[in-house]
Order: C-alpha cells, then structure tokens, then sequence
C-alpha cells in the first residue's frame, strides 16, 4: 500500500458528457416509459470514461490493506490466507448465470456442491445438518437461536426466553439474543478467563425452567479452551436448554475437536474466517447453521435461497484443496503460532492469564504502564512498520485488551519480524512516547477526528457539497 | 508441509521449544481426552490444483445454461469487465472491516461513494454501508419502524411484496413479536381504501409496499405518505435498484425509509448470492438506522479523511439494547455496484433502464399477439410482467427449458417474464415462437 493518499472521490473526477459504458442499440422500436412513471430529476451519478474509473479505483486500493499486503493479526477475525484457486473456482460461468429460480433439474452441479459442502462441514463439526440461508455470522447466530426458539415453541415450551452468554463474549451474542425476542443472563468469567461454574450452577438452579440456550464459544473469545464444556453441556441440557455453538473461533479446533462431540446442538460456522474465504472489507461472508439430528426441522427462513452461494463455493474450493490429511493441521498450527508469540512477548506485554492459548491470546496493554502508552497508540504505531493492528479494546474484561490472532499461513520469519516490532515499540513508549502516542507517521492518513464526524454526519456527496456551500 | 503451511521442521522444533511443549498434540493438553478428536475426517483426499478444477468443470457441467426471462427479484443484468478485475484488486478483497482508518481509506472511501450514490438513485437524504441482501434490509426496515416509532408494534405489508420477501419478514416478525397484516391489492396494486381503514385501526409503526410490485406493476403511491405520516407511521418502499434510474424515486413518494436489493446493478445471479441490500432514509432517521455508516471527518495533518461513523447505534456497543444484530456490511458487494454506477454513470445506468423496459414491452406485445397469452393485470409494468396462458402453463414452461430458455417464473398460476438490456431481439423472438407454437 502507498503511504501517501489518494484522495478523491469519484464524483471529484466527472465530467459532462464523458461515459464508460457500451450497451446494444435500442432496436426494439418505439417503447418510450411514461412520464407519469419517471422520475422528475436523474440520479446525479458521476459521468467518467472506463481509464479513469479503472485508475481512481486502482488507486483508492492503494490505500488500503489486505492479508495479501502484509501480517493481519486481528483477533478473532482469522484473517488467514485466501488461496487464488478458491477464486478461479467460484468465478465459473457454468454457475455465475445461474438464476435461484430456476429448476432444480437445471441446476443439479449447484446443488450437488450445497450437498457436498454440507456433507464436509457435518463431517468436521460432528452435526448432522446444515442450512446456508445466513448470510454472515451475526446472521447465523441469529438464525440458530431462531432454531432453538422454534423448537421450544413446537414443545410448548413457551417460558424458555432466556439465553445465558458468558461476560466476555462477542457483542453479537447479545444482540442477536435481542432481535431473536429473547432475554440475555450474564454468566461470570473466573480469574483464569473460563466461565464460572458455580455462577451457573446458581443461574440454572434459580432460572432453569426458562434457559433457552447457553451461547458460548469454545475457545472463549480470550483464546482460551472452556475445559468443563461436558459438565456445562451437562448442566445446561439437563434443565431443558440447548447448547449453542459461536463458531467465531472454530478454527483452533480444526484437527483438535469438534463441537459435536463436545456437546453442542446448534452451531454457526463463519466461512469467511475458518474456510478461508475472503473478508472483502468487511463482506460478503457466511453464516450456515449447523444442527444435531432432529432439530433440522425448527429452521427458519431467513433469505429466500442457499444464501451466500459465491461464498460457499470458495469454501469448498479450500476443503477440496486441504483434503483430510491438511485440514487437520490447521488447529496445531494456529494454535502454535499464537502461543509462540505470547512467549515471546509476554516479559514486556501484560499477560492477565497465563498459561497455553488456542489461536488467538490477549494482552492487557504494555507491562510497563508508567510510559502513558496505552494499546490505542501500540496499535497504532504498529501500522508504522507495515502490520495490522490486533483487535483492541476487546474483550470487555481488561482496559488495555489487546487481542492477537497469527492464523496457521503466517512463517516464523512474519511472526518474528512482528515480534521485535512489538518490543521496538515498547522500548519507544520509554524512550520517545510521544512519538508512539502519535502515531501513525507513516501511513496515508494520521489519526481521525471521530467526534467530529459523529457530531456532524456528512455521510453524502451531496451533504458534503451542501456544506462547503454554507461555508 | 503443504503450500498453505510455511512451517518446516525447523521452524516447529525451534517454536515447540519457546512454548514448551514437546509436540503439536502437546498444545491441546488441557482438553479432556474424551472430547478430542482423534483420527481422519471423512473428507476426500488432499486434491492437486488441477483436480479441484477438474472436480469443479465437472459440477458446472451439471447445470443447464439456459437463456434468462426470470426475475422475481433476481435479474440478468449485464456486467462492465473491469467490475470483476477491479474486485480482485486485494488490497480491497483481503482486506477487513475498516476499523483502522489510517490504512483502511480505500474502504472507507468507496462505501462513502456508495452511500452518496444510493442516496441519489433512491432520491434519500442518506444511505447506510449496505445489507446483506434486499429481503434482509426489508426485514431491518420493519424492525427499524417498530424501534423509530412510540408503542406501535404492527406493521402493514402490501400483498404486491414478493412472497420470498415476504417470508422472512414473517420470519422476523415472528421472534419480534411484530404483528403483520396484509394489505390486499386491487385490481393488481395496493389497495388505497385497505390501507387507510387499517392505518385508521391504529398501532402502526410501519407501512411496506413494493415498487415494481411482484407483479411487475408500477404503482402509483400518490398519498400513501400523507396517509401514513397522519397515523404516525414510517412509508417504506422496497425497490428494484436498477429500475430507480428511470422511476420516480422513495424520495418523491416522500418515504421515510427506502430499502432493496442492489443485484440488479449488474451483480451476476449465482445462484442466489452474494448481491448486497440497500438501505436509505430521511436525515431524522439517521440514529435509528442499522448497520454500518461512513463519514466524513479530517485527520491529525487537515487532510479529508472517512470514518466508521455513529457507532453508538451498533451491536458491539449496544449489546442486548441493540435494535439489530447486523455486525458486517455486504461491503465487496457495495464495491461491485459503485463501480457499476461510476462507469454506467448518469446516463448509462437510465439507457440500461430504457432498454430494459424496451424489451419487456416488445416481448409483451409479442406474446399477446399469438392469442394465447393475456396479461393478468392490464396495468402499466416497467420490465417485468405477469400473463395467463390459455392451454398448459407447465407444458410450455417445459418446452421453453428444453430449447434452452428459462422461460420465466410460474407464480400465480401464470408466468412471469423479466427482459434485461442483456437480451436481444433475436432471443425474444425465438421465445415468442415457442410461445406460439
């Protein structure tokens, strides 16, 4: 990526009367729409040639990064490697003009690999069906506690509304909870970072005729492994509820264990961090839904088709590749290199739980506090020396959470490079901390006035116009 | 090792000793034994690159490629060549949620582009970064109204809503305990008298029709906004991006909320997905709305610069307290349909429009004129169109398969036909005389 910005905005570069388009001649005759059906005023859509729409987009890539740039270490992203092959595969015409609509005996290639792909996923997850409807993880979580809503409906079960979430869990759970019309129950983390037993031995003894589900991670989202997870299955199954399964973290597993066998009824896997295919700035993803036998049935309909089809394709593009003998080496080398950076860094970053991580561990900001540098400004200067900042600010449990996930495609050289930056940039909060306070000096922009973009949104071309127009 | 796994041996003894486990099951340690997985997977074998493309040709190879008069929803539009090569750029298909702003201006910039963008095709104040898909954003629209509104908990929805949109409304509702009730149509729109008698009811928060409706129909919304502000209740439009280049727009039926789907901006069907839903409304609204917003803000050195913005509004902040649980955008998607409006620009993406229309008129013409055919409503429609065929509709749907045509949707005991600007002359005369056959 550049270091110095590009700036414009495509609106910035149009010019009347340019165009970058070519379409067939109308030579149909005489169907002219209907004044009363028009629209008084044409979009103000920008008028460029193709070079200079090809050129400003090419240039605004420039100004951003990618796990093809450079080390992404975003906790609980799993920003791994997308393998080009995975993007050939789903680029094929013989699938790309296929209408949802069309029937089923014209499109038995599409459904084969929905079959084939499902077929794989019971296979590494130990559940026995799968639905692709959800289009992104928060939408499976969604769609799972919908499952689990549907089914204690169907039972007459109709006082089971509460779903319990350990505290340190992503903010998903408890929105989805929410939309899903059920009641969230916080459950403690102990000292070590693993949920607390006893508080939910209390929980189930006072409210367990209305526990829905019990929504968990495993490892938690410190990259820690829950290793009561059958006493807790146990305990939850025994007053009534189910057992959801927040795939976010399942790549660790991969090789290891499977939510199956650890208890869980309900699961979401996100395609686009385990199955390697790519976060596209923030989506598209996939979200499918995996269940134990029985509870196939209490699915919801959540979007018309297979969901995100594009998406799956990739990721049966990645099993296909991987095969049985590398898939599982995927949890073993996540998982050692994430431990193998907490080793290496943990003498000069605060490590609130020690002890052996799953693929991702978190830091509580520098050991050395007095500097004043606190995890915003480590970030920061990390985008200096040409890494992504690990996921800050998350979990909610410490102030200075600083959450690091290397993924198995990362060489020792990355994570040794990465690791005497780190400790460079905790000698510099001693050294020079003004300079890691203001940092990024090195990157397209500094850092950005959020409040003055919440205090007064332009979030329009147009708005923004409108503005220098009053000035 | 295998070519996603840059660790040799080396590298594994000399990381096994810094954490100080003899070997890589040595890093499960702490899971119980019973629990562990042990073994091979039932998976296929680890397959070279010529054998997944191999596996791949083969799955194609299952499917019909048939000449496209569908819709429903979904169109076969025509996609610009430099959209799939701009895609691939990976400094923006690699890349994540943009939380660092400092290395993440491309992202941002273009979500930008696309808000200002949506928000001129809809005729909206604004626009959020986008949804994941049209049917999802209609869902987010009604809970968006339920939210924005005092204690009103019912939602209105035209029987013009296509039935798949429909369903995961119901879906949404359903775990919401948001009431719907259908508003019947007459003579193929939206019943006017319905909708006042039900607003008049009282408790309405929300009120969603669709425009073209699910029977291609171009309604006339003269006064539904009016009649819903009276009551207090949010106008919601659910449009087929595309057709806004050339219909009056949510913004001059004075909508408070505009939401759909963005495939028809040239997003290739697939199956189903991934397209990217759109969401716009009123500046009032802006707090209430879902999802991912960008804004515009300076840096530390005066340079313009983009921004996740109102975050407040979201999930991760809000927790159970949150109105929707949307984390992601649909933000490769967004991408695709800013590059398509930027290179079809003012007057592309109306001349696609106008060809669209062209074409569905000249094919309604056509099949009307075999004498076998009548259109269910005789009702103004933009390029989609819904007819009864006098003698056995599947029969001729299956004839149309056979000859390479999907021959459009059957619904309501009829079909219905989409043209695009992707269809010639040609194709639709060779329909036509299959038609007539």
């Amino acid at each position: 990526m550049n270091n110095r910005l590009y700036g414009n905005l495509i609106f910035e570069l149009s010019k009347e009367g340019r165009k970058g388009y070519s379409l067939p001649k109308n030579n149909f005759g005489r169907y002219e729409v209907p004044a009363s059906m028009r629209r008084s005023e044409d979009a103000r859509l920008p008028e460029c040639d193709e070079l200079t729409v090809v050129r400003h987009y090419t240039n605004l890539s420039n100004n951003n990064f990618g796990v093809d740039t450079g080390f992404y270490p975003l906790g609980s992203c799993t920003m791994k490697y997308n393998p080009k092959i995975n993007e050939e595969m789903a680029a094929q015409p013989q699938f790309q003009n296929l209408h949802p609509e069309q029937p089923a005996k014209t499109t038995q290639g599409a459904l084969a690999l929905v079959a084939l792909l499902e077929k794989s996923l019971c296979e590494l997850t130990g559940l026995a069906h799968f639905t692709f409807k959800p289009y992104a993880g928060a939408h499976g979580e969604l769609t799972g506690l919908m499952t689990i809503d549907n089914y204690h409906r169907s039972r007459g079960d109709l006082a089971r509304k509460k779903v319990i979430v350990p505290d340190s869990a992503h903010g998903t759970n408890p929105a989805s909870a929410a939309v899903c019309g059920l009641e969230i129950i916080e459950v403690k983390s102990l000292a070590d970072g693993t949920v607390d037993f006893d508080d939910l031995q209390r929980i189930c003894s006072v409210s367990g005729d209305s526990i829905a589900a019990m929504m968990m991670t495993n490892p938690n989202t410190l990259g820690l492994f829950e290793t009561r997870i059958p006493e807790i299955a146990k305990l939850i199954h025994g007053c009534g509820g189910l057992m959801y399964y927040d795939g976010a973290n399942l790549n660790p597993m991969l090789g290891a264990c499977r939510p199956g066998d650890m208890g869980f009824d309900v699961m979401h896997i996100n395609l686009h961090k385990t199955f390697s295919t790519p976060h596209g700035g923030g989506g598209p993803g996939a979200g499918p839904v995996g269940v134990r036998e029985g509870l196939q049935e209490f699915f919801p309909c959540v979007s018309p088709y297979h969901g995100n089809f594009g998406v799956m394709m990739r990721a049966y593009a990645y099993i296909l590749s991987l095969g049985r003998e590398n898939i599982k080496e995927v949890g073993p080398l996540a998982v050692l290199n994430a431990n193998y950076i907490k080793e290496s860094l943990k003498d000069v970053y605060e490590l609130p739980i020690d002890g052996l991580c799953c693929h991702e561990f978190v830091f509580d900001g520098l050991k050395d506090k007095s500097t004043g540098v606190t995890t915003m400004d480590v970030a920061k200067r990390l985008l200096d020396y040409g890494y992504h900042a690990p996921t800050i600010y998350f979990p909610l449990l410490f102030h200075e959470s600083l959450m690091v996930e290397p993924t198995e495609n990362e060489s020792k050289e990355t994570l040794d490079g990465f690791i005497a930056v780190m400790r460079q940039i905790a000698e510099e909060a001693k050294t020079d901390p003004d300079k890691v306070k203001s940092a990024p000096h090195n990157t397209p922009i500094g850092r950005v006035d959020d409040v003055l973009a919440a205090k007064h949104p332009i979030v329009t071309f147009r708005q923004m116009k409108n503005e220098r127009m009053k000035e | 090792m295998y070519k996603y796994y840059p660790q040799t041996d080396a590298d594994l003894q000399a990381m096994l000793a810094k954490v100080g486990v003899k070997n890589l099951d040595g890093l499960y340690a702490q899971i119980p034994e019973s629990i562990r997985f042990r073994g091979d997977y039932k998976l296929p074998s680890e397959m070279s690159e010529l054998e997944v493309r191999d596996t791949f040709k083969k799955l194609g190879e299952q499917n019909e490629q048939l000449t496209c008069f569908a819709g429903f929803g979904v169109y076969d539009h025509y996609t610009p060549s430099v959209i799939p090569s701009l895609l691939q750029r990976s400094e923006f298909l690699t890349s994540y949620t943009p939380y660092q702003a400092e290395i993440s201006q491309g992202t941002l910039h273009y979500i930008f582009e696309y808000q200002s963008m949506m928000a001129e095709l809809t005729g909206m104040d604004i626009a959020n970064a986008s949804m994941y898909d049209g049917t999802t954003a209609a869902a987010e629209a009604m809970m968006m109204s339920v939210a924005a509104g005092k204690k009103q908990n019912k939602v209105l929805v035209s029987a013009g809503m296509n039935p798949r949109t429909r369903e995961v409304l119901d879906t949404y509702a359903l775990h919401q305990g948001i009431e719907l009730v259908t508003i019947p149509l007459k003579d193929g729109v939206t019943s006017k008298q319905d909708l006042e008698a039900q607003l008049a009811a009282g408790d309405v928060a929300g009120v969603m029709v669709q425009q073209p409706n699910v029977y291609g129909i171009v309604e006339d919304f003269t006064g539904f906004a009016d009649a819903c502000h009276d009551k207090k209740a949010l106008f919601i439009i659910d449009n087929v991006a595309a057709d806004l280049a050339v219909l009056k727009t949510p913004g001059e039926w004075q909508a408070d909320i505009a939401v759909g789907d963005g495939q028809s901006l040239g997003i290739p069907m697939l199956f189903g997905g991934p397209y990217v839903g759109y969401m716009c409304c009123t500046e009032k609204l802006i707090r209430k709305m879902p999802g991912r917003i960008v804004g515009m803000t300076k840096d530390n050195r005066d340079q313009r610069a983009f921004v996740l913005t109102l975050q407040a509004r979201e999930q991760h902040i809000r927790r159970q307290k949150a109105t929707s649980n949307i984390c992601s955008n649909q933000s490769l998607m967004a991408l695709f349909v800013t590059v398509y409006m930027s290179l079809m620009g003012k007057q592309g993406v109306k001349e696609a429009a106008e060809l669209s229309y062209a074409g569905a008129h000249y094919l309604c013409d056509a099949l009307l004129k075999t004498g076998k055919f009548h259109l269910t409503y005789d009702k103004p429609f933009f390029n989609e169109f819904h007819v009864k065929y006098d003698d056995d509709v599947d029969a001729l749907y299956q004839r149309f398969i056979e000859a390479g045509f999907l021959g459009g949707v059957k619904f309501d005991g009829g079909l219905l036909f989409a043209v695009t600007e992707k269809r010639s002359k040609e194709e639709i005369d060779n329909l036509v005389k299959l038609a007539a056959l």
